[in-house]
């Protein structure tokens, strides 16, 4: 009796479940579900679609950076001000010297140089990464904060330049910056399943002393792991500001939380060692759907966080019930019960 | 000793803070030698192997391996990878979340220019080495799983065979027979002979001393961070080398 169930359980549905991203893709389409439910008029259109596929691309791209940090058992809460500050370069060299793909450049450098500095602190002042990118918020938000002079920047030409087209513009009414968030995935997945990199930080996140004995050099391979980090924040802070072409500094702020989630809605285990950077993809998607849903269903802003969080903990739940239900104390104890 | 040894290490110290792991120590290993290295628990043993392989630096003194000095600075695994030494650690060096076709490769993986791990060509040689050299049989193991559910002999397992595949000139066994059953200890004493035979070296750190006694060619034995004994082992019989492992203990003993 035992046995045919768990033939059942190792068959082809437990096999299609155990598929990388396959539980959380299931709880993406339930959302949309319900919302064609709650808000037929929304979510049978293309429209809110593309408005969302507009929005998501920077917390996604952060959120993805942010899954490669969390596998190696670390995390990265500076990247809201490196978005600002990514956010203020590129607005000020459009704005002042009608720079473009340099602008994007030296936008990009600065978050490389940020990512640097963070892996530096955490390295080599032996700090822990939580305390170190807290640290780091508050040290790079004041410092753009103080250096923009408080304002916002409105760069409304944007529209209409090459960059613009490229990084923000529409194919027909598809908004570009989609599948440039969809490219970071494949690279990043890649380089995570992939690439020896990739290799070095699963055995980081896995046991920092095993890493080391068995020759990865856990420092250097941190410092680019930040590096990384800053300059995929940065990537996101230009293609936020090529999408709403403005700059405040405030800017970031509002993902800190949204990113956090997206990573661990995604499935990737808090304990590193692992990631799933295609549930972070749905993460991201699920926690835009909610925000943008939820306001389409005519239910009041205040309920997105809460949804939001009822969406978390069911998410993480069935994750780690579909890896193992005997992970899941309460589904264990129910087994057992059912059993006798 | 004619030829010139792989590795020599000149007055090794090492503290830990407070704590002297090694006390000046001093020794050659020769080209082709296996040598069984013993002492009691804390005796220094392990310290001494993870200065060799580049784990831990030294406090002072210096290492030569295949003739050349150690840059004690820029030493890491990796040097001693590339100067083709391989090491079976006492700890755990398997990562545990981690498929065992990454565990025998981490470190060096089977990679295309660009960084990117050839992961059939992995899988295919860690199925080989499953096979032939450990002999795995245990249900339902296979190159994907993931090292937490191995079990302790399992594991000890998947770091010889490791040690095995990457044919170095100097491999370090620390307490490689630890948790192993009857069988498998055989065949790792086997496998310290078929070192012996393909004309490679070997340092057998075991407390089991009928084990060392009965494979090595030189004995040292280290006591409290510092050389106790240091002979080849047709200089003395096993109840000998007993005898004087006892006589160490005493002292240590009256004292306390
Ligand atoms: N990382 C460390 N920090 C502090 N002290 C250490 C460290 N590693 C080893 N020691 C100390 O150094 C001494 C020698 O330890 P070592 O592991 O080399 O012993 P050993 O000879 O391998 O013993 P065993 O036979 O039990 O494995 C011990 O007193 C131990 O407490
Ligand atoms: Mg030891």
């Amino acid at each position: 009796m035992a046995g045919t169930r768990q033939a059942a359980r190792s068959g082809w549905l437990a096999r299609f479940l155990a598929l990388e991203g396959v539980p959380i893709a299931i709880v993406f389409a339930v959302l949309i579900g319900l919302f064609v439910i709650t808000a037929p008029g929304a979510f049978t259109g293309y429209r809110i679609y593309m408005s969302f596929m507009a929005t998501v691309p920077p917390p996604m791209i952060v959120a993805l950076g942010l899954t490669l940090v969390v596998v190696a058992g670390e995390i990265d809460l500076s990247f809201p001000a490196v978005i600002a500050f990514a956010s203020y370069v590129f607005c000020l060299l459009f704005k002042e010297y009608d720079l473009t793909f340099v602008a994007f450049g030296a936008a990009i450098l600065v978050g490389v140089v940020m990512g640097l500095i963070n892996g530096l602190v955490i390295t080599k002042l032996g700090m822990p990464s939580l305390i170190a990118t807290l640290a780091m918020l508050f040290v790079w938000g004041g410092f753009v904060t103080v250096v923009s002079g408080g304002i916002s920047l409105a760069i409304p030409t944007v529209r209409g330049t090459a960059i613009h087209t490229i990084f923000a513009g529409r194919i027909g009414v598809f908004p570009v910056q989609f599948l440039w968030a969809l490219g970071t995935a494949v690279v990043v997945w890649f380089l995570l399943n992939r690439h020896r990199f990739g290799e070095s930080l699963l055995f980081i996140g896995d046991s920092l002393k095993v890493a080391r004995v068995v020759g990865i050099a856990t420092d250097r391979e941190k410092i680019k792991l930040f590096t990384l980090m800053g300059g995929l924040s940065a990537f996101a802070g230009v293609l936020l500001s090529l999408e709403t072409s403005t700059y405040f500094s405030q800017a970031g702020m509002g993902y800190l939380l949204i990113v956090v989630a997206s990573v661990f809605i995604g499935g990737t285990s808090i304990f590193g060692g692992s990631g799933k950077v295609i549930g972070t993809v749905f993460g991201a998607l699920i926690v835009a759907v909610i925000e943008a849903g939820l306001v389409a269903s005519g239910i009041q802003g205040f309920w997105t966080r809460f949804y939001i969080g009822v969406v978390f903990i069911v998410a993480v739940t069935m994750n780690t019930a579909i890896e193992d239900p005997d992970k899941v104390p309460l589904l264990r104890d129910l087994r057992a019960f059912t059993r006798n | 000793m004619t030829a010139p040894p792989i590795v020599r290490l000149e007055n090794v110290t090492k503290s830990y803070g407070k704590v002297e792991s090694l006390r000046g120590v001093t020794l050659d290993i020769g080209a082709n030698e296996i040598v069984g290295l013993i002492g009691d628990n804390g005796a220094g043993k392990s310290t001494l192997i993870k200065i060799l392989t580049g784990v831990e630096r030294p406090t002072s003194g210096s290492i030569t391996i295949k003739g050349e000095k150690i840059n004690a600075g820029s030493y890491s695994v990796r040097e001693a990878q590339k100067l083709r030494i391989e090491t079976v650690y006492q700890e755990s060096s398997l990562g545990e979340k981690q498929p065992l076709w990454r565990n025998f490769f981490v470190g060096r993986p089977i990679t295309n220019r660009f960084g990117f791990i050839n992961v059939k060509a992995q899988r295919e040689a860690a199925e080989h080495i499953m096979r032939t050299t450990i002999g795995f049989r245990g249900v339902g193991i296979d190159v994907n799983t993931p090292v937490s559910s191995l079990s302790g002999g399992e594991r000890q397992g998947v770091a010889i065979g490791r040690a095995m595949y990457f044919e170095s000139d100097l491999i370090v066994l620390d307490e490689p027979t630890v948790a192993l059953a009857i069988k498998e200890v055989q065949k790792v004493l086997d496998f310290i002979r078929s070192i012996k035979a393909g004309g490679r070296t070997c340092i057998y750190i075991e407390h089991n001393i009928h084990h060392v006694h009965e494979v090595c060619d030189r004995l040292i034995v280290l006591d409290r961070g510092k050389v106790a004994l240091d002979v080849p082992t047709s200089d003395m019989t096993y109840a000998e080398l007993t005898e004087f492992l006892m006589s160490l203990h005493a002292p240590a003993r009256n004292t306390a």
